[in-house]
C-alpha cells in the first residue's frame, strides 16, 4: 500500500509538471501581452523599460525556469492589469467562488436528493415523472442559457432580484462574506440556482437509481416485514444506503462546479475567479491564467489521487495487486 | 431481433417509442430546415445592403421596410431573427458534425489501438485518457479556445480535444472485449496485416456503443460551442453561430428586449434536447442488461 501510494504520487507529480510545461507554453503562444499593457504610441524606450520590467526579454525557456522557481517559493508574479500579486488577488476573489459553489451543490444535494428518492419510490406517478423531465432539461439545456432566463424573469420582469453583483458583504476574519447579509443573500440565489441546475439534474437521477434498486432489496422487505413506516424507511435505510455514492459524487463534482462557476459568473457579473480567469484571458494577463490554470490543475490532481488512494484502501482485489 | 435484418428489426423497435420517434423528427426537421435556410430564410441577413437600421430590436410580429412580417422580431441591427437563427442553426450543426466526426475518428483510433497493443503503450493512452475525463470538458475547451485564439478550425480542434477522450474510453472498452473472442484469433492467425483486423473486424464490432456516444458528444459540442461563443471565445464574428446570436442579445437583455436572445436559446435547446432522447432511445436498445 505505502509502495501504491507513493507510485501515484509520483505519477502526480510527472502530470503536474507537464501540466505546468504546456500551460506555460500555451499561455505565451497566445499573443504578446506587452501591446495590450501599453499604448501603441509609447515611446520606444518606456517599451523597452517594460518589456525587461516583466522578463519578456528572456527566452522561453529562461522565463520558464524564474517561474518554477518563483512557484517553488509560491510566488506567482504580478497581475500586468491589476498590478498586484497574483495569488492575493485569487485569494482575494475565491471567496465569492466557494461561496457560490457551495450554496449550488448543496442546495442542488438538498433539494435534489429528496425528490429523487421519492422518483424512485413512486416511479409511474405523475410528479416523478415531471421530476424526471426535468432533470432531463437540466441535463440538455446549456448553463448560460438558463442563466439569461432567470435574469430576464426574476430582475427584469418581476424585478424582484438584482441581475448581477454581489450585494453587501460582511466580513469575517478578514474575508468578504456575502450570505451573511440580506442584500447579498438577493444577490446570490439567482447564479447560484443557475449553478445548481445540473448538480440537481444528477442528484436527482443518483437517488432515483438507488432507491429504485433498493426498494427490491430484502432489506426493505425485512423492514416492511418488522412493521415500520414507510417513512421510517425512506428516511432511515434507504437515505442512509444511498448516501454513499452520493457522497462521492458529490465530493468529485464540487471541482467541476468551480469550472462551471466560470459561466454564471460571467453571466451575473459574479466577481468571482471564473470571471477573473475570463477577463484575463480577454485581456492577456499572462501570470493570472498561468496561476488559475495551474491551480485547478493541482485542484483536479489532488482530488483523483484522493479518489485513487480511496479506492485502493477500500478495495481488497486493488490492495491485493499492489502488496 | 431477427437476424436476417438488424436495421430494420432495429427501426421496428425504436418506432414504438413515440417520444423517440417524435424527437427524430425533430431532428430531422431541423437539419433540413438548416440545410435549406438560404431557400426558405425571409431574408439574406447578412446581406448588408438589405439591413434597415429602422428595424432594429423590433419586436416578434413588426413589419419591416422589406414589407413582410418578422415573426421573431429583429435583432440590433436590424436583422429578421427568424432568418437569422436559420442561419445559425447551419453553422452550430456544423460544428458539432465536424468536431464529432473528427473526435470519433482520432478518438476510436487511439482507443482500439491501445486495446490491440496492450502493455505501456496502452496503459500510458489509457491514463491520458482517464485523466483528461476528470478534467470538465468545458474548463479544457475554455482553455484551449483561449490558447489557440478565434478562428473556426481554432474552435473544432479545442471541441475535439476535449471531446475524443469520451470516444477511445468506450472504443477501448468494446475493442478489448473484443480482442479476446475467438473470431479475432482467428483472424489473426491469417497472414493479414494487423491494422486491417483491427480495422475491418474488430471496429465494426464496436460500432454499436460508439454510436451513442457519438448522438450524445453532437449534442454535447453544438452546446459547448454555443457557450465558448457566448463567453466570446467562440467563432468570429464571421461565423454567427446560435450561440454568438444569444450574446448579441444578452445586452438588450436587461431592457427587457428578450426575444434576441431567448428565440435562438429556444432553437438551441429544441435542437439538444431531440437529439439527446434520440440517443437515450439508441443506448436503451443497443443496452443488453434492458433486453428480456
Amino acid at each position: 500500500m505505502p509502495g501504491y501510494a507513493l507510485q501515484r504520487l509520483a505519477q502526480a507529480i510527472i502530470v503536474m509538471m507537464v501540466i505546468s510545461v504546456m500551460v506555460f507554453a500555451g499561455v505565451h503562444a497566445v499573443g504578446n501581452p506587452i501591446d495590450v499593457l501599453i499604448s501603441p504610441d509609447a515611446t520606444q524606450a518606456i517599451r523597452e523599460q517594460a518589456i525587461r520590467a516583466y522578463g519578456l526579454d528572456q527566452p522561453l525557456w529562461r522565463q520558464y525556469l524564474d517561474f518554477l522557481g518563483r512557484l517553488a517559493r509560491g510566488d506567482f508574479g504580478r497581475s500586468f492589469l491589476y498590478n498586484m500579486p497574483v495569488l492575493d488577488l485569487i485569494a482575494s476573489r475565491l471567496p465569492a467562488t466557494l461561496e457560490l459553489t457551495l450554496a449550488a451543490v448543496i442546495g442542488a444535494t438538498a433539494l435534489g436528493v429528496p425528490l429523487g428518492i421519492y422518483a424512485g419510490y413512486r416511479p409511474s406517478s405523475i410528479l416523478s415523472r415531471a421530476i424526471m423531465a426535468a432533470s432531463i432539461l437540466g441535463f440538455s439545456v446549456p448553463t448560460f442559457w438558463i442563466g439569461l432566463v432567470l435574469i430576464f424573469v426574476f430582475a427584469v420582469n418581476l424585478g424582484w432580484l438584482p441581475a448581477g453583483g454581489r450585494g453587501a458583504t460582511v466580513s469575517v476574519l478578514g474575508v468578504e462574506w456575502s450570505f451573511l447579509t440580506l442584500d447579498g443573500l438577493r444577490h446570490l440565489l439567482l447564479p447560484a440556482l443557475n449553478l445548481s441546475l445540473f448538480k440537481f439534474a444528477m442528484m436527482v437521477r443518483l437517488a432515483r437509481a438507488g432507491t429504485r434498486e433498493l426498494m427490491l432489496t430484502d432489506t426493505i422487505k425485512f423492514a416492511r416485514a418488522a412493521g415500520e413506516s414507510e417513512w421510517t424507511i425512506l428516511s432511515r435505510h434507504v437515505l442512509r444506503l444511498i448516501a454513499i455514492p452520493i457522497v462521492t459524487v458529490f465530493g468529485l463534482e464540487f471541482g467541476s462546479t468551480l469550472a462551471f462557476a466560470v459561466v454564471t459568473e460571467t453571466i451575473f457579473s459574479w466577481p468571482g475567479v471564473g470571471k477573473l480567469i475570463i477577463d484575463s484571458i480577454s485581456s492577456l494577463d499572462r501570470p493570472v491564467m498561468v496561476a488559475y490554470l495551474m491551480l485547478v490543475a493541482l485542484l483536479f490532481i489532488v482530488i483523483n489521487l484522493l479518489v485513487d488512494l480511496a479506492y485502493a484502501a477500500l478495495d481488497p482485489r486493488l490492495r491485493a495487486q499492489h502488496a | 431481433m431477427t437476424g436476417e435484418a438488424p436495421l430494420s428489426a432495429f427501426w421496428l423497435e425504436f418506432r414504438r417509442n413515440r417520444v423517440a420517434l417524435a424527437a427524430l423528427g425533430v431532428v430531422a426537421t431541423v437539419l433540413l430546415v438548416a440545410l435549406l435556410a438560404p431557400l426558405i430564410a425571409p431574408q439574406d441577413p447578412y446581406d448588408l445592403s438589405r439591413l434597415r437600421l429602422t428595424d432594429a430590436r423590433r419586436p416578434p410580429g413588426f413589419i419591416g421596410s422589406g414589407g413582410y412580417v418578422h415573426w421573431l422580431g429583429t435583432d440590433a441591427q436590424g436583422r429578421d431573427l427568424l432568418s437569422a437563427i436559420l442561419y445559425g442553426l447551419r453553422i452550430s450543426i456544423q460544428m458539432g458534425l465536424i468536431a464529432g466526426a473528427i473526435a470519433f475518428t482520432i478518438g476510436a483510433t487511439l482507443g482500439a489501438f491501445a486495446a490491440f497493443r496492450g502493455g505501456w503503450v496502452e496503459a500510458l493512452i489509457m491514463r491520458v485518457v482517464d485523466l483528461q475525463l476528470s478534467f470538465p470538458a468545458i474548463l479544457l475547451a475554455l482553455v484551449l479556445a483561449a490558447l489557440l485564439g478565434q478562428g473556426k478550425w481554432q474552435l473544432i480542434a479545442a471541441l475535439v480535444a476535449a471531446q475524443y477522450a469520451y470516444f477511445a474510453r468506450t472504443a477501448h472498452g468494446a475493442a478489448s472485449a473484443e480482442r479476446a473472442k475467438d473470431y479475432v484469433e482467428a483472424a489473426l492467425s491469417t497472414p493479414l496485416p494487423t491494422p486491417r483486423v483491427v480495422m475491418r473486424h474488430i471496429l465494426p464490432n464496436c460500432l454499436p456503443p460508439l454510436i451513442v456516444v457519438a448522438t450524445v458528444q453532437v449534442a454535447n459540442s453544438i452546446a459547448l460551442e454555443a457557450t465558448l461563443s457566448f463567453l466570446g471565445l467562440g467563432l468570429p464574428v464571421s461565423e454567427p453561430s446560435l450561440g454568438m446570436l444569444i450574446a448579441n442579445g444578452f445586452q438588450f437583455m436587461l431592457s427587457g428586449r428578450y426575444w434576441i436572445s431567448i428565440y435562438p436559446g429556444l432553437a438551441l435547446i429544441i435542437l439538444i434536447v431531440a437529439i439527446n432522447l434520440v440517443g437515450d432511445q439508441i443506448r436503451d436498445q443497443l443496452n443488453p442488461r434492458l433486453r428480456r
